[in-house]
């Protein structure tokens, strides 16, 4: 058996950890292909953002990497450990592309639900919500019923859902799809202060360019196909590009 | 743990859903009780004729309900001429029962209420029973239609409204996406399996109890045998349907397309129910018949409300329902398999 090791040592330091590792993963639905062999590698730390159009695959690709999905060809490796694995899924907190949430039941019921699913004490768990609720700007509604709640609103549930167990990955589908402009700063230095002070591993799928710059590696992604990825300045360095936008379709030019 | 929180939030949920327990709760009891009008028309007019009969056993006869009136003469003829619908006389010490039987309903009610006030007297006085030969002037015992109709449609109702309730509620898991999320929790399938028949099961279990006692009590509907081996007997049976609906909604993927199940695999059952004679059908429909599983649970209600049997003699009933309700549980861990495969 193939030994993975996901941790890189130079003269006995650890320079880099690479946490999730796609290894060529394909995957089709009756003859329609979704993925067709892609690779990457998220270190600790990144917020790794998958760019494309919808309908490319990013929500497949997601889905492998949390193992509610499985590929055809190749394998998800999280830790260095093979997905699907539910052990490795306390460490991962998801927010899916639509809102699962629990429309008969309060905010608070629900965060409560989910969090009760992972092993935490009762103690930890009012704090952890309180904390995840706080986040997503939410502590006042909590008690409302989630039926009585704004589309932008449930997206800040699901995204305080995929907080509250305190995961080292954050796996979020278009987390800020609905979400008014300042809030979605506001979340998004929540991500960069959860990168840099918790050394949490983020994955991101967006269509918005703009979120895209803020992203420390960016995959574009087109018809199942990875075609390019990098930091964004290395992108429009080798494109010679202002934006991310124009390095997406040339690359995407180049691909067909 | 994660099953009991599971369970709580199905618990939350159904409370706050006020019209689906309505119609889990109630639905059965208007429906029973416009049968029981609809075939009970007459039923309480009852009128037979004595002679020669203890005394005590009259008394019990009329505690039931049934009119008494007593004739000298004790043939036939006599029922007939006075527009009695029964008459019961001591021959030697052997008790016979003339029924005129133009109504099946009558007769039998009839015929049901005397065995219980001869079981009854004889529970009070000791001895052997005195044995009931019985007789009808139209027709035969065999027309027993509408009688054996009750603990049928008590079962039918218990599975029925079950079936719906917990298949659309484990498909709203599904379609809210809320299922495929809990996949990316570290529960364990046969978790969500069991939440969901505790969650469920204990609403099907407050269902059954109402709607046994609103058939027993309000509606007066025969019960020959013991009560609680009728609520056991439905408790099994909707286990089934809870295990059978919560499998079905994985192949639906819309409340309309888990109403579409109702007439493939609800409505057939009736049929098989004991509503109409099975006997009399042909080898290989009697064979489908035993692959449903009111079948099982129709026989084992119609001994114990209609004729008294015991848990000794219905226990080959409620094991096929056992075996029905784990086979579908199994099958449920595995249709969870398409979400994920651990």
């Amino acid at each position: 058996m193939e030994v993975h090791k996901p941790f890189i040592f130079r003269n006995g330091v650890l320079l880099v950890s690479i946490e999730i590792d796609v290894k060529g993963v394909s995957k089709s639905y009756g003859k329609t292909k979704v993925l067709r062999d892609i690779h990457l590698q998220i270190q600790r730390g990144q917020i790794y953002g998958l760019i494309g159009p919808s309908g490319s695959g990013k929500t497949t690709l997601v889905k492998l990497i949390v193992g509610i999905d499985t590929a055809e060809k190749g394998s998800v490796e999280v830790f260095g450990i093979k997905m699907s694995n539910l052990d490795l899924l306390k460490d991962i907190g998801y927010m899916a592309q639509s809102d699962a949430l629990y429309l008969e039941l309060t905010g608070y019921e629900n965060l409560a639900f989910f969090a009760s699913l992972y092993p935490m004490k009762k103690t930890e768990m009012k704090k952890r919500i309180a904390y995840a609720a706080e986040l997503v700007k939410l502590t006042g509604e909590l008690k409302k019923k989630v039926s009585a709640y704004s589309g932008g609103m449930k997206r800040r549930l699901s995204l305080a859902i995929a907080l509250v167990h305190d995961p080292k990955i954050l796996i979020l589908d278009e987390p800020t799809v609905g979400i008014d402009p300042e809030l979605r700063l506001s979340i998004w230095n929540e991500l960069m202060h959860l990168k840099n002070e918790h050394q949490k591993t983020i994955l991101i799928t967006t269509h918005v360019m703009d979120e895209a710059e803020k992203c420390d590696i960016v995959a574009m992604v087109r018809n199942g196909a990875l075609i390019k990825n990098g930091s964004p300045d290395d992108l429009k360095a080798a494109y010679g590009a202002n934006q991310l936008e124009e390095v997406f379709l040339q690359a995407g030019r180049e691909q067909s | 743990m994660r099953v009991q929180a599971l369970i709580k939030r199905i618990i939350k949920q159904m409370l706050r859903d006020k019209r689906t327990l309505a119609l889990l709760f109630f639905a059965p009891l208007i429906v029973l009780t416009l049968m029981y009008f609809f075939f009970n028309g007459n039923g309480n007019e009852a009128e037979i004729g004595i002679a020669d009969i203890d005394e005590r056993l009259v008394a019990l006869l009329e505690e039931r309900d049934i009119h008494i009136e007593y004739v000298e003469a004790a043939d036939s003829q006599t029922v007939i001429e006075a527009e009695l619908d029964g008459l019961l006389t001591d021959e030697n010490g052997a008790l016979k029962l003339i029924l005129l039987n133009d109504d099946p309903s009558v007769a039998r009610s009839i015929l049901v209420q005397v065995n219980q006030a001869l079981l009854m007297q004889n529970a009070a006085v000791g001895g052997d029973a005195p044995t009931l030969e019985t007789d009808y002037i139209y027709g035969s015992g065999d027309t027993e239609f509408f009688d054996v109709l009750s603990p049928v449609l008590i079962g039918f109702f218990v599975f029925f409204f079950v079936f719906l309730i917990s298949g659309i509620g484990l498909l709203k898991e599904r379609t809210s996406g809320t299922l495929e999320r809990l996949m990316a929790t570290p529960i364990r399938r046969w978790e969500l399996v069991a939440a969901y028949l505790a969650g469920f099961g204990l609403f099907a279990v407050i269902q059954t109890v109402i709607v046994v006692s609103f058939s027993v009590v309000i509606l007066d509907v025969v019960l020959v045998g013991s009560i609680w081996h009728v609520i056991l007997t439905n408790l099994l049976l909707a286990l089934v349907a809870l295990s059978l609906g919560t499998l079905l909604s994985s192949f639906a993927s819309s409340e309309f397309q888990m109403v579409q199940f109702i007439p493939i695999v609800v409505i057939p059952q009736i049929f098989f129910a004991g509503i109409f004679p099975v006997e009399g059908m042909a080898e290989w429909l009697q064979g489908i018949g035993r692959i449903m599983p009111i079948y099982y649970a129709a026989d084992a209600l119609k001994g114990v409300m209609y004729k008294g049997l015991g848990l000794a003699d219905i226990s080959r009933d409620l094991l096929a329902l056992c075996i029905f309700a784990l086979v579908f549980i199994v099958l449920n861990v595995f249709a969870l398999k398409k979400h994920r495969k651990l």
